[in-house]
Protein backbone atom coordinates (compact mmCIF):
# COMPACT_ATOMS: atom_id res chain seq x y z
CA UNK A 1 0.00 0.00 0.00
CA UNK A 2 2.86 2.36 0.87
CA UNK A 3 4.30 1.71 -2.57
CA UNK A 4 0.99 2.57 -4.21
CA UNK A 5 0.80 5.82 -2.23
CA UNK A 6 4.38 6.66 -3.15
CA UNK A 7 3.76 6.00 -6.83
CA UNK A 8 0.56 8.05 -6.71
CA UNK A 9 2.27 11.03 -5.08
CA UNK A 10 5.20 10.76 -7.46
CA UNK A 11 2.78 10.57 -10.39
CA UNK A 12 1.02 13.74 -9.28
CA UNK A 13 4.32 15.60 -8.99
CA UNK A 14 5.71 14.54 -12.38
CA UNK A 15 2.24 14.90 -13.89
CA UNK A 16 2.20 18.53 -12.80
CA UNK A 17 5.32 19.13 -14.88
CA UNK A 18 3.77 17.37 -17.89
CA UNK A 19 0.71 19.52 -17.31
CA UNK A 20 2.83 22.68 -17.47
CA UNK A 21 4.42 21.61 -20.77
CA UNK A 22 1.00 20.59 -22.08
CA UNK A 23 -0.39 23.99 -21.07
CA UNK A 24 2.39 25.71 -23.01
CA UNK A 25 1.57 23.62 -26.09
CA UNK A 26 -2.17 24.22 -25.72
CA UNK A 27 -1.73 27.99 -25.35
CA UNK A 28 0.16 28.15 -28.64
CA UNK A 29 -2.21 25.77 -30.37
CA UNK A 30 -5.16 27.89 -29.29
CA UNK A 31 -3.45 31.11 -30.32
CA UNK A 32 -2.02 30.14 -33.69
CA UNK A 33 -3.06 26.54 -34.51
CA UNK A 34 0.57 25.46 -34.43
CA UNK A 35 1.99 22.51 -32.48
CA UNK A 36 5.14 24.05 -31.08
CA UNK A 37 7.70 21.26 -31.33
CA UNK A 38 10.35 23.82 -30.35
CA UNK A 39 8.85 24.08 -26.85
CA UNK A 40 11.40 21.62 -25.44
CA UNK A 41 14.24 23.69 -26.87
CA UNK A 42 12.77 26.96 -25.63
CA UNK A 43 12.40 25.75 -22.04
CA UNK A 44 15.88 24.23 -22.25
CA UNK A 45 17.37 27.64 -23.15
CA UNK A 46 15.58 29.45 -20.32
CA UNK A 47 16.62 26.75 -17.84
CA UNK A 48 20.23 27.17 -18.96
CA UNK A 49 19.82 30.93 -18.40
CA UNK A 50 18.48 30.23 -14.89
CA UNK A 51 21.41 27.91 -14.23
CA UNK A 52 23.86 30.59 -15.34
CA UNK A 53 22.22 33.29 -13.18
CA UNK A 54 22.07 31.01 -10.14
CA UNK A 55 25.71 30.08 -10.68
CA UNK A 56 26.86 33.68 -10.88
CA UNK A 57 24.57 35.27 -8.28
CA UNK A 58 24.06 32.39 -5.87
CA UNK A 59 20.35 33.21 -5.73
CA UNK A 60 17.91 30.51 -6.84
CA UNK A 61 14.98 32.91 -6.91
CA UNK A 62 16.82 35.47 -9.04
CA UNK A 63 17.58 32.72 -11.56
CA UNK A 64 13.94 31.59 -11.37
CA UNK A 65 12.63 35.10 -12.09
CA UNK A 66 15.13 35.80 -14.87
CA UNK A 67 14.26 32.49 -16.58
CA UNK A 68 10.54 33.30 -16.53
CA UNK A 69 11.18 36.80 -17.88
CA UNK A 70 13.49 35.32 -20.53
CA UNK A 71 10.70 32.91 -21.47
CA UNK A 72 8.27 35.78 -22.01
CA UNK A 73 10.75 37.63 -24.22
CA UNK A 74 11.86 34.51 -26.11
CA UNK A 75 8.27 33.52 -26.90
CA UNK A 76 7.40 37.00 -28.13
CA UNK A 77 10.55 37.30 -30.25
CA UNK A 78 10.07 33.86 -31.84
CA UNK A 79 6.49 34.73 -32.76
CA UNK A 80 7.42 38.12 -34.18
CA UNK A 81 10.54 37.03 -36.07
CA UNK A 82 9.74 33.49 -37.22
CA UNK A 83 6.19 32.36 -36.68
CA UNK A 84 4.47 35.53 -37.98
CA UNK A 85 5.85 34.65 -41.43
CA UNK A 86 4.34 31.17 -41.53
CA UNK A 87 1.18 31.60 -39.45
CA UNK A 88 -1.07 32.09 -42.46
CA UNK A 89 0.64 29.49 -44.64
CA UNK A 90 0.07 25.73 -44.86
CA UNK A 91 0.27 24.01 -41.42
CA UNK A 92 3.29 21.97 -42.50
CA UNK A 93 5.37 25.16 -42.89
CA UNK A 94 4.96 26.01 -39.21
CA UNK A 95 5.77 22.43 -38.16
CA UNK A 96 9.00 22.50 -40.19
CA UNK A 97 9.93 25.92 -38.75
CA UNK A 98 9.28 24.67 -35.20
CA UNK A 99 11.38 21.54 -35.75
CA UNK A 100 14.15 23.64 -37.32
CA UNK A 101 14.03 25.99 -34.36
CA UNK A 102 14.32 23.04 -31.95
CA UNK A 103 17.45 21.82 -33.73
CA UNK A 104 18.87 25.36 -33.82
CA UNK A 105 18.25 25.96 -30.11
CA UNK A 106 19.72 22.59 -29.08
CA UNK A 107 22.78 23.04 -31.27
CA UNK A 108 23.24 26.64 -30.08
CA UNK A 109 22.93 25.62 -26.42
CA UNK A 110 25.52 22.88 -26.94
CA UNK A 111 27.93 25.41 -28.46
CA UNK A 112 27.41 27.94 -25.66
CA UNK A 113 27.00 25.79 -22.56
CA UNK A 114 28.41 22.43 -23.67
CA UNK A 115 26.73 19.06 -24.13
CA UNK A 116 27.47 17.62 -20.69
CA UNK A 117 24.33 17.66 -18.51
CA UNK A 118 24.74 19.77 -15.39
CA UNK A 119 22.87 19.62 -12.11
CA UNK A 120 20.18 22.13 -11.21
CA UNK A 121 19.14 23.01 -7.67
CA UNK A 122 15.57 22.44 -6.46
CA UNK A 123 13.54 25.32 -5.01
CA UNK A 124 12.94 23.43 -1.76
CA UNK A 125 14.10 20.26 -0.05
CA UNK A 126 13.74 17.06 -2.07
CA UNK A 127 13.79 14.95 1.10
CA UNK A 128 10.41 13.22 1.35
CA UNK A 129 7.94 14.02 4.13
CA UNK A 130 8.18 11.83 7.19
CA UNK A 131 4.69 10.52 8.05
CA UNK A 132 4.48 8.26 11.12
CA UNK A 133 8.04 7.10 10.70
CA UNK A 134 7.58 6.36 6.98
CA UNK A 135 9.39 8.54 4.48
CA UNK A 136 7.14 9.33 1.53
CA UNK A 137 8.35 9.81 -2.04
CA UNK A 138 6.87 13.29 -1.94
CA UNK A 139 8.92 16.26 -0.81
CA UNK A 140 8.39 19.97 -0.11
CA UNK A 141 9.77 20.58 -3.63
CA UNK A 142 7.07 18.31 -5.07
CA UNK A 143 4.45 20.28 -3.12
CA UNK A 144 5.89 23.47 -4.61
CA UNK A 145 5.75 21.96 -8.12
CA UNK A 146 2.10 20.92 -7.83
CA UNK A 147 0.99 24.19 -6.23
CA UNK A 148 2.82 26.36 -8.77
CA UNK A 149 1.34 24.50 -11.73
CA UNK A 150 -2.16 24.60 -10.25
CA UNK A 151 -1.66 28.31 -9.47
CA UNK A 152 -0.57 29.05 -13.03
CA UNK A 153 -3.50 27.06 -14.43
CA UNK A 154 -5.89 29.00 -12.18
CA UNK A 155 -4.25 32.28 -13.22
CA UNK A 156 -4.65 31.42 -16.88
CA UNK A 157 -8.29 30.47 -16.30
CA UNK A 158 -8.90 33.88 -14.70
CA UNK A 159 -7.04 35.61 -17.55
CA UNK A 160 -9.04 33.88 -20.28
CA UNK A 161 -12.46 33.78 -18.61
CA UNK A 162 -12.46 36.89 -16.47
CA UNK A 163 -10.59 39.67 -18.27
CA UNK A 164 -11.06 41.74 -21.40
CA UNK A 165 -7.53 40.85 -22.49
CA UNK A 166 -8.33 37.15 -22.20
CA UNK A 167 -11.51 37.63 -24.24
CA UNK A 168 -9.49 39.38 -26.94
CA UNK A 169 -6.92 36.56 -26.92
CA UNK A 170 -9.60 33.90 -27.22
CA UNK A 171 -11.35 35.76 -30.03
CA UNK A 172 -8.07 36.26 -31.90
CA UNK A 173 -7.31 32.56 -31.60
CA UNK A 174 -10.79 31.30 -32.48
CA UNK A 175 -11.66 33.66 -35.35
CA UNK A 176 -8.80 36.01 -36.28
CA UNK A 177 -10.60 37.77 -39.13
CA UNK A 178 -13.78 38.36 -37.14
CA UNK A 179 -11.69 39.58 -34.21
CA UNK A 180 -9.97 42.13 -36.46
CA UNK A 181 -13.37 43.33 -37.66
CA UNK A 182 -14.21 43.97 -34.01
CA UNK A 183 -11.12 46.07 -33.41
CA UNK A 184 -8.94 43.38 -31.81
CA UNK A 185 -5.25 43.77 -32.65
CA UNK A 186 -4.80 40.12 -33.54
CA UNK A 187 -1.05 40.21 -34.16
CA UNK A 188 -0.45 41.51 -30.64
CA UNK A 189 -2.67 38.80 -29.21
CA UNK A 190 -0.66 36.13 -31.05
CA UNK A 191 2.58 37.57 -29.70
CA UNK A 192 1.14 37.65 -26.21
CA UNK A 193 -0.09 34.06 -26.58
CA UNK A 194 3.40 32.88 -27.51
CA UNK A 195 4.92 34.90 -24.66
CA UNK A 196 2.49 33.37 -22.13
CA UNK A 197 3.15 29.87 -23.48
CA UNK A 198 6.90 30.32 -23.30
CA UNK A 199 6.50 31.64 -19.73
CA UNK A 200 4.64 28.49 -18.71
CA UNK A 201 7.15 26.34 -20.60
CA UNK A 202 10.03 28.03 -18.78
CA UNK A 203 8.31 27.26 -15.51
CA UNK A 204 8.06 23.59 -16.51
CA UNK A 205 11.77 23.56 -17.30
CA UNK A 206 12.66 25.03 -13.90
CA UNK A 207 10.45 22.53 -12.10
CA UNK A 208 11.71 19.43 -13.88
CA UNK A 209 15.39 20.41 -14.18
CA UNK A 210 16.45 19.11 -10.71
CA UNK A 211 15.39 15.58 -11.69
CA UNK A 212 16.52 15.45 -15.35
CA UNK A 213 19.55 17.82 -15.15
CA UNK A 214 20.19 20.59 -17.67
CA UNK A 215 21.58 19.74 -21.10
CA UNK A 216 20.72 20.48 -24.74
CA UNK A 217 18.74 17.25 -25.19
CA UNK A 218 17.67 16.56 -21.60
CA UNK A 219 14.17 17.95 -22.08
CA UNK A 220 13.21 16.03 -25.23
CA UNK A 221 11.33 13.28 -23.31
CA UNK A 222 9.49 15.97 -21.31
CA UNK A 223 8.22 17.45 -24.60
CA UNK A 224 6.96 14.00 -25.68
CA UNK A 225 5.16 13.48 -22.35
CA UNK A 226 3.80 17.03 -22.42
CA UNK A 227 2.55 16.55 -25.98
CA UNK A 228 0.89 13.28 -24.98
CA UNK A 229 -0.78 15.02 -22.03
CA UNK A 230 -2.01 17.83 -24.31
CA UNK A 231 -3.49 15.35 -26.80
CA UNK A 232 -4.99 13.35 -23.94
CA UNK A 233 -6.73 16.40 -22.50
CA UNK A 234 -7.55 17.96 -25.87
CA UNK A 235 -5.30 20.46 -27.62
CA UNK A 236 -7.99 23.13 -27.30
CA UNK A 237 -8.51 22.75 -23.56
CA UNK A 238 -6.20 24.33 -20.93
CA UNK A 239 -8.15 22.53 -18.20
CA UNK A 240 -7.81 19.31 -20.17
CA UNK A 241 -4.05 19.87 -20.40
CA UNK A 242 -3.75 20.01 -16.62
CA UNK A 243 -5.91 16.96 -16.05
CA UNK A 244 -4.23 15.15 -18.96
CA UNK A 245 -0.83 15.90 -17.42
CA UNK A 246 -1.79 14.57 -14.00
CA UNK A 247 -3.48 11.45 -15.45
CA UNK A 248 -0.46 10.74 -17.64
CA UNK A 249 1.90 11.32 -14.71
CA UNK A 250 -0.04 8.84 -12.59
CA UNK A 251 -0.22 6.24 -15.38
CA UNK A 252 3.49 6.48 -16.15
CA UNK A 253 4.37 6.38 -12.44
CA UNK A 254 2.42 3.12 -12.00
CA UNK A 255 4.01 1.65 -15.15
CA UNK A 256 7.46 2.66 -13.91
CA UNK A 257 6.83 1.35 -10.40
CA UNK A 258 5.16 -1.94 -11.24
CA UNK A 259 6.54 -2.83 -14.69
CA UNK A 260 9.89 -1.04 -14.92
CA UNK A 261 11.16 2.41 -15.85
CA UNK A 262 12.26 1.23 -19.30
CA UNK A 263 8.61 0.91 -20.35
CA UNK A 264 7.65 4.49 -19.49
CA UNK A 265 8.27 6.04 -22.92
CA UNK A 266 6.58 3.10 -24.64
CA UNK A 267 3.58 3.47 -22.33
CA UNK A 268 3.33 7.18 -23.17
CA UNK A 269 3.31 6.38 -26.88
CA UNK A 270 0.63 3.71 -26.33
CA UNK A 271 -1.52 6.31 -24.52
CA UNK A 272 -0.93 8.78 -27.37
CA UNK A 273 -1.92 6.29 -30.08
CA UNK A 274 -4.92 5.06 -28.08
CA UNK A 275 -6.27 8.60 -27.62
CA UNK A 276 -5.75 9.46 -31.29
CA UNK A 277 -7.60 6.30 -32.34
CA UNK A 278 -10.47 6.38 -29.84
CA UNK A 279 -11.05 10.08 -29.19
CA UNK A 280 -8.86 12.20 -31.48
CA UNK A 281 -10.16 15.47 -30.02
CA UNK A 282 -8.98 14.48 -26.55
CA UNK A 283 -10.98 13.80 -23.40
CA UNK A 284 -12.08 17.42 -22.98
CA UNK A 285 -12.66 18.52 -26.56
CA UNK A 286 -15.50 20.99 -27.10
CA UNK A 287 -19.00 19.84 -28.03
CA UNK A 288 -20.69 19.90 -31.39
CA UNK A 289 -22.13 23.04 -32.91
CA UNK A 290 -25.81 23.45 -33.70
CA UNK A 291 -26.49 23.20 -37.44
CA UNK A 292 -28.28 26.27 -38.82
CA UNK B 1 -21.12 63.44 -52.40
CA UNK B 2 -19.34 65.48 -49.75
CA UNK B 3 -22.05 65.02 -47.09
CA UNK B 4 -21.83 61.25 -47.41
CA UNK B 5 -20.40 59.32 -44.47
CA UNK B 6 -19.02 56.61 -46.75
CA UNK B 7 -17.68 57.42 -50.20
CA UNK B 8 -16.26 54.89 -52.63
CA UNK B 9 -14.71 56.14 -55.82
CA UNK B 10 -13.49 54.11 -58.82
CA UNK B 11 -12.61 51.19 -56.56
CA UNK B 12 -10.89 48.17 -58.11
CA UNK B 13 -9.94 44.89 -56.45
CA UNK B 14 -7.99 42.11 -58.16
CA UNK B 15 -7.43 38.49 -57.18
CA UNK B 16 -4.41 37.72 -59.32
CA UNK B 17 -5.52 38.11 -62.94
CA UNK B 18 -9.23 38.27 -61.98
CA UNK B 19 -10.77 41.69 -61.41
CA UNK B 20 -13.47 41.20 -58.77
CA UNK B 21 -14.41 44.87 -58.28
CA UNK B 22 -14.11 47.04 -61.34
CA UNK B 23 -14.35 50.81 -60.88
CA UNK B 24 -17.25 50.92 -58.42
CA UNK B 25 -18.38 54.32 -57.16
CA UNK B 26 -21.00 54.85 -54.47
CA UNK B 27 -21.91 57.03 -51.51
CA UNK B 28 -23.95 56.38 -48.37
CA UNK B 29 -25.36 59.25 -46.33
CA UNK B 30 -26.20 59.32 -42.64
CA UNK B 31 -29.57 57.64 -42.03
CA UNK B 32 -29.62 56.04 -45.47
CA UNK B 33 -29.57 52.41 -46.61
CA UNK B 34 -27.83 51.62 -49.88
CA UNK B 35 -28.35 48.10 -51.20
CA UNK B 36 -25.70 46.42 -53.32
CA UNK B 37 -27.35 43.73 -55.43
CA UNK B 38 -26.28 41.15 -57.93
CA UNK B 39 -25.88 37.46 -58.60
CA UNK B 40 -23.23 35.14 -57.15
CA UNK B 41 -19.79 36.28 -58.24
CA UNK B 42 -20.93 39.82 -59.01
CA UNK B 43 -18.29 41.23 -56.64
CA UNK B 44 -20.57 42.28 -53.77
CA UNK B 45 -18.66 40.63 -50.94
CA UNK B 46 -15.31 41.64 -52.45
CA UNK B 47 -16.52 45.24 -52.52
CA UNK B 48 -17.50 45.10 -48.85
CA UNK B 49 -14.26 43.41 -47.81
CA UNK B 50 -12.23 46.00 -49.69
CA UNK B 51 -14.09 48.86 -48.03
CA UNK B 52 -13.51 47.36 -44.56
CA UNK B 53 -9.82 46.78 -45.29
CA UNK B 54 -9.91 42.99 -45.39
CA UNK B 55 -8.90 42.97 -49.07
CA UNK B 56 -6.26 45.08 -50.73
CA UNK B 57 -7.60 47.57 -53.28
CA UNK B 58 -5.78 47.81 -56.60
CA UNK B 59 -6.88 51.40 -57.14
CA UNK B 60 -9.52 53.95 -56.20
CA UNK B 61 -10.54 55.72 -52.99
CA UNK B 62 -12.59 54.89 -49.91
CA UNK B 63 -13.41 57.78 -47.56
CA UNK B 64 -15.03 57.47 -44.16
CA UNK B 65 -16.39 60.78 -42.87
CA UNK B 66 -14.15 62.54 -45.38
CA UNK B 67 -10.93 60.73 -44.45
CA UNK B 68 -9.26 58.28 -46.79
CA UNK B 69 -9.16 54.78 -45.24
CA UNK B 70 -7.60 52.80 -48.06
CA UNK B 71 -4.49 51.09 -46.71
CA UNK B 72 -5.53 51.67 -43.09
CA UNK B 73 -5.49 48.51 -40.92
CA UNK B 74 -8.86 46.84 -40.37
CA UNK B 75 -8.65 47.39 -36.61
CA UNK B 76 -8.09 51.12 -37.13
CA UNK B 77 -10.93 51.44 -39.64
CA UNK B 78 -13.19 50.00 -36.92
CA UNK B 79 -11.93 52.70 -34.57
CA UNK B 80 -12.91 55.35 -37.12
CA UNK B 81 -16.54 54.23 -36.93
CA UNK B 82 -17.07 51.46 -39.47
CA UNK B 83 -18.51 48.10 -38.43
CA UNK B 84 -19.06 45.05 -40.59
CA UNK B 85 -21.44 42.15 -40.14
CA UNK B 86 -19.78 39.46 -42.23
CA UNK B 87 -21.37 36.86 -44.49
CA UNK B 88 -22.33 33.78 -42.49
CA UNK B 89 -22.80 36.11 -39.46
CA UNK B 90 -19.32 35.56 -38.06
CA UNK B 91 -20.40 34.85 -34.51
CA UNK B 92 -17.68 33.09 -32.55
CA UNK B 93 -19.40 29.81 -31.77
CA UNK B 94 -17.24 28.88 -28.77
CA UNK B 95 -17.91 32.16 -26.92
CA UNK B 96 -21.15 32.86 -25.10
CA UNK B 97 -23.72 35.27 -26.48
CA UNK B 98 -22.65 37.94 -23.98
CA UNK B 99 -18.94 37.42 -24.65
CA UNK B 100 -19.59 37.90 -28.37
CA UNK B 101 -21.45 41.12 -27.62
CA UNK B 102 -18.81 42.46 -25.21
CA UNK B 103 -16.13 41.79 -27.79
CA UNK B 104 -17.76 44.27 -30.15
CA UNK B 105 -17.35 47.13 -27.69
CA UNK B 106 -14.01 46.33 -26.04
CA UNK B 107 -12.06 48.81 -28.13
CA UNK B 108 -14.39 51.58 -26.95
CA UNK B 109 -13.77 50.86 -23.26
CA UNK B 110 -16.37 52.61 -21.12
CA UNK B 111 -17.99 54.28 -24.15
CA UNK B 112 -19.36 51.05 -25.58
CA UNK B 113 -23.09 50.68 -26.02
CA UNK B 114 -24.52 49.26 -22.77
CA UNK B 115 -25.50 45.61 -23.03
CA UNK B 116 -28.96 46.52 -21.74
CA UNK B 117 -29.53 48.62 -24.86
CA UNK B 118 -28.70 45.69 -27.12
CA UNK B 119 -30.92 43.37 -25.09
CA UNK B 120 -33.73 45.91 -25.42
CA UNK B 121 -33.29 45.72 -29.18
CA UNK B 122 -32.95 41.93 -29.29
CA UNK B 123 -34.91 40.44 -26.40
CA UNK B 124 -34.13 36.85 -27.47
CA UNK B 125 -30.42 37.40 -26.86
CA UNK B 126 -30.86 38.30 -23.21
CA UNK B 127 -32.48 34.94 -22.51
CA UNK B 128 -29.48 33.24 -24.09
CA UNK B 129 -26.74 35.48 -22.80
CA UNK B 130 -24.82 32.73 -20.96
CA UNK B 131 -25.26 30.12 -23.68
CA UNK B 132 -22.53 29.43 -26.24
CA UNK B 133 -23.26 31.09 -29.57
CA UNK B 134 -23.05 27.64 -31.15
CA UNK B 135 -26.46 26.85 -29.63
CA UNK B 136 -28.24 29.84 -31.24
CA UNK B 137 -30.57 29.56 -34.21
CA UNK B 138 -29.73 31.25 -37.52
CA UNK B 139 -31.94 34.24 -36.78
CA UNK B 140 -30.52 34.64 -33.28
CA UNK B 141 -26.99 34.51 -34.67
CA UNK B 142 -27.86 37.25 -37.12
CA UNK B 143 -29.26 39.37 -34.28
CA UNK B 144 -26.11 38.65 -32.27
CA UNK B 145 -23.89 39.64 -35.15
CA UNK B 146 -25.73 42.93 -35.68
CA UNK B 147 -25.91 43.61 -31.93
CA UNK B 148 -22.19 42.98 -31.60
CA UNK B 149 -21.47 45.45 -34.40
CA UNK B 150 -23.61 48.05 -32.64
CA UNK B 151 -21.65 47.68 -29.38
CA UNK B 152 -18.87 49.84 -30.82
CA UNK B 153 -21.29 52.69 -31.68
CA UNK B 154 -20.43 52.70 -35.40
CA UNK B 155 -21.45 55.46 -37.82
CA UNK B 156 -21.31 53.21 -40.86
CA UNK B 157 -22.59 49.61 -40.88
CA UNK B 158 -21.71 47.13 -43.62
CA UNK B 159 -23.95 44.06 -43.80
CA UNK B 160 -23.11 41.07 -45.97
CA UNK B 161 -26.09 38.90 -46.89
CA UNK B 162 -27.95 39.19 -43.56
CA UNK B 163 -30.89 37.17 -44.94
CA UNK B 164 -28.76 34.21 -46.01
CA UNK B 165 -30.35 30.95 -44.83
CA UNK B 166 -33.12 32.65 -42.84
CA UNK B 167 -36.84 31.96 -43.00
CA UNK B 168 -38.85 34.69 -44.81
CA UNK B 169 -40.45 35.91 -41.58
CA UNK B 170 -37.07 36.26 -39.86
CA UNK B 171 -35.65 37.98 -42.95
CA UNK B 172 -38.50 40.50 -42.78
CA UNK B 173 -37.75 41.18 -39.09
CA UNK B 174 -34.06 41.69 -39.80
CA UNK B 175 -34.76 44.03 -42.72
CA UNK B 176 -37.18 46.10 -40.64
CA UNK B 177 -34.56 46.35 -37.93
CA UNK B 178 -31.91 47.53 -40.41
CA UNK B 179 -34.26 50.24 -41.66
CA UNK B 180 -34.97 51.32 -38.08
CA UNK B 181 -31.28 51.49 -37.22
CA UNK B 182 -30.66 53.78 -40.16
CA UNK B 183 -33.67 56.00 -39.63
CA UNK B 184 -33.61 56.32 -35.84
CA UNK B 185 -29.89 56.08 -35.07
CA UNK B 186 -28.63 57.87 -38.17
CA UNK B 187 -26.47 54.94 -39.26
CA UNK B 188 -25.23 54.87 -42.84
CA UNK B 189 -25.92 51.30 -43.97
CA UNK B 190 -24.37 49.52 -46.93
CA UNK B 191 -26.37 46.34 -47.40
CA UNK B 192 -25.13 43.56 -49.66
CA UNK B 193 -27.94 41.16 -50.57
CA UNK B 194 -28.93 38.51 -53.07
CA UNK B 195 -32.49 38.80 -51.87
CA UNK B 196 -33.10 41.91 -53.97
CA UNK B 197 -36.80 42.22 -53.25
CA UNK B 198 -36.27 42.37 -49.47
CA UNK B 199 -33.29 44.69 -49.74
CA UNK B 200 -35.01 47.16 -52.07
CA UNK B 201 -38.05 47.24 -49.79
CA UNK B 202 -36.00 49.02 -47.10
CA UNK B 203 -33.24 50.72 -49.12
CA UNK B 204 -33.08 54.33 -50.22
CA UNK B 205 -30.80 53.54 -53.11
CA UNK B 206 -29.78 50.40 -54.98
CA UNK B 207 -26.67 49.52 -56.89
CA UNK B 208 -26.55 46.49 -59.17
CA UNK B 209 -23.23 44.82 -59.84
CA UNK B 210 -22.41 42.39 -62.59
CA UNK B 211 -18.91 40.89 -62.93
CA UNK B 212 -17.58 43.58 -60.62
CA UNK B 213 -19.02 46.53 -62.56
CA UNK B 214 -21.90 48.82 -61.72
CA UNK B 215 -24.72 48.25 -64.18
CA UNK B 216 -27.31 50.37 -62.37
CA UNK B 217 -27.26 52.99 -59.60
CA UNK B 218 -30.73 54.32 -58.94
CA UNK B 219 -33.19 55.12 -56.14
CA UNK B 220 -34.50 51.83 -54.75
CA UNK B 221 -38.05 52.46 -55.96
CA UNK B 222 -36.83 53.07 -59.53
CA UNK B 223 -34.82 49.84 -59.51
CA UNK B 224 -37.74 47.85 -58.12
CA UNK B 225 -39.95 49.19 -60.90
CA UNK B 226 -37.50 48.46 -63.73
CA UNK B 227 -38.78 45.14 -65.00
CA UNK B 228 -35.99 44.60 -67.53
CA UNK B 229 -33.27 45.12 -64.95
CA UNK B 230 -35.05 42.97 -62.40
CA UNK B 231 -35.33 40.06 -64.82
CA UNK B 232 -31.78 40.45 -66.13
CA UNK B 233 -29.89 40.82 -62.86
CA UNK B 234 -32.09 40.53 -59.78
CA UNK B 235 -34.12 37.39 -60.40
CA UNK B 236 -37.61 38.61 -59.51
Amino acid sequence: MTRFIDLTLNGISTGAVYAAVALALVLIWRATRIVNFAQGGMLMVTTFIASAVIGSSGSYWLGFAVALAAGLVLGAVIELVLIRRVESGPPLNAVIVALGLLILLEAGAGMIWGNTPRSFPPAFSIRGYDVGGTRLLFSPNDTFTVLVVLGVAAGLAVLFRGTALGLRMRAAALAPEVARMLGVRVGRMFTLGWACAAFVGSLAGLLVAPSVFVGPNQFDPILIFGFTAAVLGGLDSPGGAVIGGIVLGLALSYVSGYEGASLVTLAALVVLIAVLMIRPGGLFSSGRERRV
Amino acid sequence: MTDALLEVQDLCTDYGPVRAVDGVTLAVREGNVTAVLGANGAGKTSLLRTISGLEHASSGHVRLAGRDILGVAVEDIVRRGLAQVPEGRGVIAQLTTEENLRLGGLWRGGDATPLSEIYELFGALEQRRTQPASSLSGGERQMLSIGRALMGRPRVLLLDEPSLGLAPIVTAQIMTLIRTLASERGLAVLLVEQNARSALSIADRGIVLNLGRTVADEPAATLAADEGLRHAYLGF
